[in-house]
C-alpha cells in the first residue's frame, strides 16, 4: 500500500514536470512556426508580396481636400470610431505637418509649401518591427509578406507595443469603440475595449485581390507593390525619384516611402 | 505561523479594517474601469502608460532595495543584520505583491492575462519580467516564511534553502534590470534610450527600499517590543547614503551626456520634466522637489552627526523615499511619453478613479505588510520571552 502510493506520488510529479516542460519546449520549437506550414490556403486572387511597400507622391496631395477622402475611406471600411474625446482616438492613417512626420528633419529655412503640406503618416509596417519583438503574447506578429498584424483576440492590452513604435502608429482602445461607429462596415471586424489596433496595409482587401483602400482612393497619389520586384511600380518610382522616410535612422526599415 | 496574525490588539485590527476599506474602495473603482475600459484614467494614445506602471516601477525598486539586508547578512556574514532579514524579505513580498496588481489594472484586457504564459514570447521583455517578478515573489515566500519558522523553534533553517538564498540575491538585482529593460530598449524613446537607466533604477532603489525599512524598524520599535536594534538601523542609514549618492550622480551623468551632446530627442524629455515644453510643464515643480528632497537626504545622511540621529535619519529616510517616489513614480514613465514620438506635447495628469485605485493597491500592499511584520513581531516577542 504504502509503496504503491509512492509510486503514484513519483508518477504523478513526473507527469506534472512533464506538463510543465512542454511550453518550455513549444518556445524553442516555435520558430518552426514561422515556415510556411502554418499559413493559410490563400484565394486564387490574392495579391502577394515578398515585402509590400507603399510610395506616397506629396506633390500630389497637397491640401486638406486631397487627403480627407484617403482618410475617410480607410476610416468607413475598418470600423474606425469617432471619438470626441482626443485622449481615446483609433487613427490608422491621419495627416501631420512635416515637422511631426519628420521630427529631426525640420529646419528653420524650410520650404513653405512643404512647411504646411499634410503629410499622410499611418504604420510603416517596417521590415524589423520593434513592436513586435516587444509584444508578450505575438499578438501583434509579422507575416512573411511583411505586414504587421494584429491578433484583436488575443492582445491583452498592456501597449508595451505602443511603447516601442517610435512613430506614433498605435491607437488603443480606450473604452467600447462600437457606439462611436457611424456607419459600420460587416465585412471588417469592430474591435472591443482594451485591446490595440493599427493600420494592417488592408490585408484583408489583398486577400481577396483588391489594393489598399487609401491607395485606391488617392487618384494615383499612393503607389502600393512589392518592394521585392524590381520590376514593380514601386521600385520604379523609388529609382526614379528621391524618397525619405521616417526615422529611418532607427533601423525599423519602414516600407513607406514619400516623395517630396 | 498565520494563527499569529489573528491573535492582535483592538489598534491591530483597526488598522487591518481600515485598510480593507480603502482596499475595498479602490476595487469598487477598478470594477468601474473594467467595465468602461481605461478610459476612465488620464492615459491616452500618447501618454500610454501612466500611474500605475510608474508605482509598479518604484516599487519594484522597493523589493529589489530588500537585497541589501540580505546580501550582508548571507554574504558578508554581517551578524548584525540577521535580525532584520526578515523585515527586508516581508517588504519585498508586499511591494512584488503590489506590483503584480499594478500591472494587472493597467491591462485592458485582463481576463486574457494568461496568454503571456499560452503563448510565452522570449523576445518580449514583458515575458521576462513576468517570470523574473513572480520567481523573487516565491524565493521570498519560501526563504523568510522558513527562517523564520526555525528561528521559533529554535533551529538552524534548513539546508536547502542556502542555494535559494544565494539565488535570490542576485536575482533582486535582475528584477529591476529587467525592468529597466522594459524601458531602455525602445528605439524613438530618447529618454529612456540610455544605457545608465538600470544602473539608475537599482540605485534609486537601494536607497528607497532601505530608507523605507528603516521608517518601518523605528515604527516597529515604538509600537511593539520587539527592538530590530540601533547598529541595524545605522547600517541600514549608510547604505541608504551611499545609493541616494550614486543614483543622483547617474542623473547628473544623464544630464552631462543629453545636455553637452545637445540632441534634441533626448533633450527635450529633460527639459520638458524640469522646464516645460512648448508652455507645458505641470511636472516641472515636481522634479525640483524631488531634486531638492534628494539632496537634503544626501546631506543629512552623509554627515554623521545627523545620521546618527534618529529624528533626522527619520526625516531624512521621508526625504529619500519622496524624492525617490516623484523621481520614478510620476517623472520616469509620463516623461518618456512627452513629448511623443511625433513631437507633440500632450501631458497626463491621473484622474481622480485612477488615483482611487492606486491607492487600493498601496492598501492591499500595506495589508499584507501588516499581516507579515506582525507574524514577525510575535515571533521574535515569542522567542526574547
Amino acid at each position: 500500500m504504502e509503496s504503491s502510493r509512492r509510486k503514484f506520488i513519483k508518477i504523478a510529479g513526473i507527469s506534472a514536470l512533464g506538463l510543465g516542460v512542454k511550453p518550455v519546449f513549444n518556445v524553442f520549437a516555435s520558430s518552426e512556426e514561422h515556415g510556411r506550414k502554418s499559413e493559410i490556403k490563400k484565394s486564387k486572387d490574392a495579391l502577394t508580396a515578398e515585402q509590400w511597400g507603399m510610395v506616397i507622391d506629396t506633390r500630389k496631395l497637397t491640401t486638406a481636400e486631397d487627403v480627407e477622402p484617403i482618410i475617410n475611406a480607410c476610416n468607413k471600411i475598418h470600423n474606425i470610431p469617432d471619438h470626441q474625446n482626443k485622449n481615446h482616438e483609433i487613427k490608422w492613417i491621419w495627416e501631420e505637418e512635416y515637422e511631426h512626420a519628420f521630427p529631426g528633419k525640420e529646419n528653420k529655412y524650410l520650404n513653405e509649401r512643404i512647411e504646411h503640406l499634410p503629410f499622410l503618416v499611418l504604420c510603416n509596417q517596417c521590415e524589423d518591427p520593434p513592436c513586435c519583438r516587444a509584444c508578450p503574447t505575438k499578438a501583434t506578429f509579422q507575416r512573411e509578406d511583411g505586414i504587421v498584424m494584429m491578433d484583436f483576440h488575443r492582445c491583452i492590452g498592456c501597449r508595451f507595443c505602443m511603447a516601442a513604435c517610435p512613430y506614433g502608429s498605435r491607437s488603443f482602445n480606450f473604452r467600447d469603440p462600437r457606439p462611436f461607429i457611424k456607419e459600420k462596415n460587416n465585412e471588417f471586424p469592430t474591435r472591443m475595449k482594451g485591446v490595440v489596433e493599427k493600420c494592417n496595409f488592408c490585408a484583408e482587401r489583398l486577400a481577396v485581390g483588391k489594393k489598399p483602400a487609401c491607395v485606391e482612393a488617392s487618384n494615383g497619389a499612393i503607389a502600393f507593390g512589392d518592394l521585392g520586384d524590381p520590376g514593380s511600380e514601386v521600385r520604379e518610382l523609388l529609382r526614379e525619384n528621391y524618397t525619405i522616410r521616417r526615422k529611418q535612422g532607427l533601423g525599423t526599415g519602414p516600407s513607406v516611402y514619400y516623395i517630396v | 505561523m498565520l494563527e499569529l496574525a489573528i491573535k492582535g490588539s483592538k489598534k491591530y485590527w483597526g488598522w487591518v479594517v481600515a485598510l480593507l476599506i480603502i482596499a475595498g474602495i479602490g476595487f469598487g473603482f477598478y470594477l468601474k474601469q473594467l467595465g468602461f475600459g481605461l478610459g476612465i484614467t488620464g492615459m491616452s494614445r500618447d501618454v500610454s502608460w501612466g500611474f500605475y506602471i510608474a508605482q509598479f516601477t518604484f516599487l519594484v525598486g522597493v523589493a529589489a532595495g530588500g537585497v541589501m539586508v540580505v546580501l550582508p547578512y548571507y554574504l558578508h556574514d554581517y551578524k548584525a543584520f540577521g535580525r532584520i532579514t526578515i523585515l527586508g524579505e516581508f517588504l519585498a513580498i508586499a511591494a512584488i505583491t503590489m506590483c503584480l496588481l499594478f500591472i494587472l489594472v493597467d491591462l485592458g484586457q485582463p481576463m486574457r492575462m494568461l496568454n503571456v504564459i499560452l503563448y510565452p514570447t522570449p523576445t518580449s521583455v514583458l515575458f521576462w519580467d513576468m517570470i523574473v517578478l513572480n520567481g523573487y515573489l516565491f524565493l521570498n515566500i519560501i526563504i523568510g516564511w522558513n527562517v523564520l519558522e526555525a528561528e521559533r523553534n529554535d533551529v538552524h533553517y534548513q539546508k536547502w534553502l542556502k542555494p535559494l538564498i544565494y539565488i535570490s540575491i542576485p536575482w533582486a538585482v535582475g528584477i529591476h534590470t529587467v525592468t529597466a529593460f522594459l524601458y531602455c530598449g525602445l528605439p524613438g524613446r530618447g529618454f529612456w534610450l540610455t544605457a545608465i537607466l538600470a544602473p539608475r533604477f537599482l540605485a534609486s532603489a537601494f536607497a528607497a527600499g532601505p530608507a523605507l525599512l528603516i521608517l518601518l524598524c523605528l515604527f516597529v520599535r515604538k509600537v511593539t517590543k520587539f527592538d530590530p536594534g540601533k547598529e541595524q538601523i545605522q547600517s541600514l542609514a549608510k547604505i541608504v547614503a551611499y545609493a541616494i549618492c550614486v543614483n543622483v550622480f547617474f542623473f547628473l551623468c544623464e544630464v552631462f551626456v543629453v545636455f553637452y551632446s545637445k540632441i534634441p530627442e533626448h533633450m527635450d524629455h529633460i527639459k520638458y520634466l524640469f522646464m516645460g515644453l512648448h508652455g507645458h510643464g505641470s511636472l516641472v515643480p515636481f522634479m525640483w522637489t524631488s531634486m531638492i528632497l534628494m539632496f537634503i537626504g544626501i546631506i543629512l545622511l552623509v554627515n554623521p552627526a545627523t545620521r546618527k540621529n534618529e529624528t533626522v535619519l527619520a526625516v531624512a529616510c521621508v526625504a529619500v523615499f519622496i524624492g525617490t517616489w516623484i523621481d520614478k513614480g510620476l517623472g520616469m514613465i509620463s516623461g518618456g511619453f512627452v513629448p511623443s514620438p511625433l513631437h507633440h506635447v500632450n501631458e497626463y495628469a491621473p484622474t481622480f478613479p485612477e488615483i482611487g485605485i492606486t491607492i487600493g493597491v498601496y492598501a492591499v500592499g500595506a495589508l499584507v505588510l501588516t499581516v507579515l511584520y506582525k507574524i514577525v513581531v510575535s515571533v521574535k516577542e515569542e522567542v526574547s520571552a
